[in-house]
């Protein structure tokens, strides 16, 4: 049998319009037919013959066709008649009559794309934050009303997941910072002295440089580094337990969730980066200084001695919010795990957003670190 | 058309699967005949779906030859496997939907990636592949998540289903579904079997679908199969193949199944 052409012809015949379908009616084809059936003009209330023998292959999303055209058509007040279909093919056309006319699922609705729209969108999402930040503070209130319950009854403490939690966060993130660190040292120092040399004051590159890092570099760096790294890692690993049900499983147990997996990470991450900042600052002062010697001539015994014209207050201010960003990072990444809904967009979404925000926080608790300290006038 | 009645539509030789030091697959050979519905049954960790999964393509096995549709799927070019892919569906166990789009947008996911159609032609045909898996009608919008577990699975053979394939892979569908549901599903695919001459490979513990609607079943016993009709089955003698269907459980469906009036009356268990 030579290949017929798949397509639907029109003719007439005493008196009722017959439309000849022919090849192959399949899902391949559905497109090109769909296109032909939508071109086809039927005056109303002819008689229609559907012409079914040329048909030589036929699946659902051909029969679909045929019975949608037949359903439109009967709407529409035409008497509609399906002839000649194969025998073969008739259980495919009962099955996919049985399975109804469902209506089209309507699409999510698109974003907003006018003006209105936009303002629209940003008060929602101003709304949102100011939601989230509430939120946020009340997570606080109960990691705080735990961590107090916890250290009253001291043998409940889980001291073998917080040491886990401190070579997660502290130990494996010691070359990453520590690499870091090291070249934003040379860097501060190169920089540095090349200005301070327009006025005549290289002399000072190793205090700019010591007093820059020990105050805001080191400890801010750190605790960059480890919202991108430690912040998305909490977030990520509860917000798949919330996924796989775990944390329902742990509740029903009697465990709490809160001490089970979020006081291990914050004192975790406490007791780290105050650590991860000392180390910080050691090895950015030991780029700087590798950069004084090359560049200034700087031999060891000036470098010491002019890193200790440096107030100390520097150093200690660095150390004193380095285990404030950690309980701020800790508490994003731990937060936003908990706000995973089901499915995987969600967890990446709300890994992206716990950096974010963990980041934002820390910086913003920078400054307020700064006025603090510069109203004491230290 | 040709008759390819009694045509081997997957074809396996000498299948060997090794995961670390332990053999799941000891040379296995198996043939899946077209327009038959193949049960696949073994003790859990027996490498059932280990199986699938190679046949599939998703697992590369360690030798062995696995043919499907006539065509060594271990030596494809990539455009081969495109056109192989288009002739199969596979439902995983959990139903494995998209999560972040509808359903009736999974169910256009191979429609959209293999045919151009316009958008509300891919919808109807959508829509209605909903229906014929039995699932109401709003189902086409909700996301996964909003779903029951058996309305995801419906919703997973639905996108299985949405090319109209020679050949559907079913993982354990009817696990984790209520008596009434998992009798509906079996009813569904013995009416697409015998509409669309459906050939289907499935995964599954249940007996009552085994003795329902299965032709052949192959049971995954030493990192082998043994395949045979269930009559066959029944006389074996290996062990395990006669603890599983003479068990209580096992026995508790043959009794309801050679009834007359099974479907009427609640099974007894037969005393052990």
């Amino acid at each position: 049998m030579a290949a017929a052409t798949t397509t639907l012809v029109a003719s007439e015949e005493s008196g009722s319009l017959v439309l000849a379908a022919t090849g192959e009616w399949l899902v391949a084809t559905a497109a090109e037919l769909d296109r032909r059936l939508r071109g086809i003009e039927v005056p109303r209330g002819r008689r229609v013959l559907l012409d079914l023998t040329g048909i030589n292959r036929l699946d659902t999303a051909g029969a679909w066709l045929l019975l949608r055209t037949e359903h439109d058509l009967t709407a529409r007040g035409n008497t509609v008649e399906m002839r000649n279909l194969r025998a073969s093919f008739e259980p495919l056309i009962d099955q996919v009559r049985t399975a109804g006319f469902v209506p089209p699922a309507r699409h999510p609705r698109p974003a907003h794309h006018t003006i209105a729209g936009f303002i629209a969108r940003i008060g929602e999402i101003s709304v949102g934050l100011m939601a989230r930040a509430y939120s946020i503070l009340g997570f606080f209130g109960v990691v705080c009303a735990t961590a107090v319950r916890l250290l009253r009854h001291p043998r409940r403490l889980n001291i073998t997941a917080i040491v886990a939690q401190m070579e997660q966060t502290g130990v494996n993130a010691l070359p990453i910072v520590a690499l870091l660190t090291f070249l934003i040292g040379i860097v501060i120092a190169y920089q540095g002295a090349d200005y301070l040399r327009f006025y005549g004051l290289e002399n000072y590159t190793v205090q700019l440089t010591g007093a820059s890092i020990f105050r805001e570099l080191g400890v801010l760096l750190t605790a960059i580094i480890l919202a991108g790294r430690s912040g998305s890692a909490f977030t990520a690993q509860i917000g798949t337990m919330r996924i796989n049900e775990e944390i329902d499983a742990m509740r029903t147990i009697g465990l709490d969730p809160v001490e089970v997996l979020v006081l291990p990470r914050v004192f975790g991450l406490v007791l780290t980066l105050p650590m991860l900042t000392l180390c910080a600052n050691f090895m950015g002062i030991f780029g700087g200084g590798l950069m004084a010697w090359s560049q200034l001539g700087i031999g060891i015994p000036q470098f010491l001695n002019q890193l200790s014209t440096i107030a100390p207050w520097s150093f200690w201010i660095g150390m004193i919010k380095s285990p404030f960003f950690a309980v701020v990072i800790a508490l994003i990444g731990c937060y936003e795990g908990f706000q995973v809904t089901g499915s995987a967009e969600s967890v990446g979404r709300l890994t992206t957003l716990s950096v974010v925000e963990a980041i934002f926080l820390v910086i913003v608790t920078d400054a307020v670190f700064s006025i603090f300290f510069s109203s004491l006038r230290i | 058309m040709p008759d390819q009645s009694r045509e081997p539509i997957v074809r396996v030789r000498g299948l060997v699967n090794r995961f670390g030091t332990e053999i799941v697959h000891h040379g296995l050979d198996l043939d899946v005949i077209r327009g038959e519905v193949l049960g696949v049954v073994g003790a859990s960790g027996s490498g059932k779906s280990v199986l699938l999964r190679t046949i599939v393509g998703l697992n590369r096995p360690v030798a062995g030859r696995v043919e499907v549709f006539g065509r060594d799927i271990l030596a494809l070019s990539d455009t081969d496997q495109r056109e192989i892919e288009k002739r199969w569906g596979v439902l995983f166990q959990n139903g494995a939907l998209f999560s972040s789009l509808t359903v009736a947008q999974n169910i256009e996911v191979p429609l959209k990636e293999y045919y151009a159609m316009p958008l509300p032609l891919m919808d109807e045909i959508a829509a209605f592949k909903i229906g014929i898996v039995g699932l109401p009608e709003g189902t086409g919008e909700k996301y996964p998540s909003q779903l029951s577990g058996g309305m995801r699975k419906r919703s997973g053979l639905a996108r299985a289903l949405a090319l109209d394939p020679e050949i559907v892979f079913l993982d354990e569908p009817t696990a984790g579904l209520d008596p009434i549901a998992a009798g509906d599903f079996d009813t569904l695919i013995r009416d697409l079997r015998s509409s669309l001459g459906l050939t289907v490979f499935m995964v599954t513990h249940d007996l009552d679908t085994l003795f329902s609607i299965c032709d052949r079943v192959a049971v995954l016993v030493d990192g082998k199969v043994r395949v045979g009709t269930l009559e066959q089955l029944l006389n074996d003698d290996h062990p395990w193949i006669r603890s599983y269907f003479h068990g209580p459980r096992g026995r508790a469906v043959l009794l309801s199944a050679s009834d007359p009036l099974a479907g009427h009356e609640i099974p007894v268990t037969a005393p052990v």
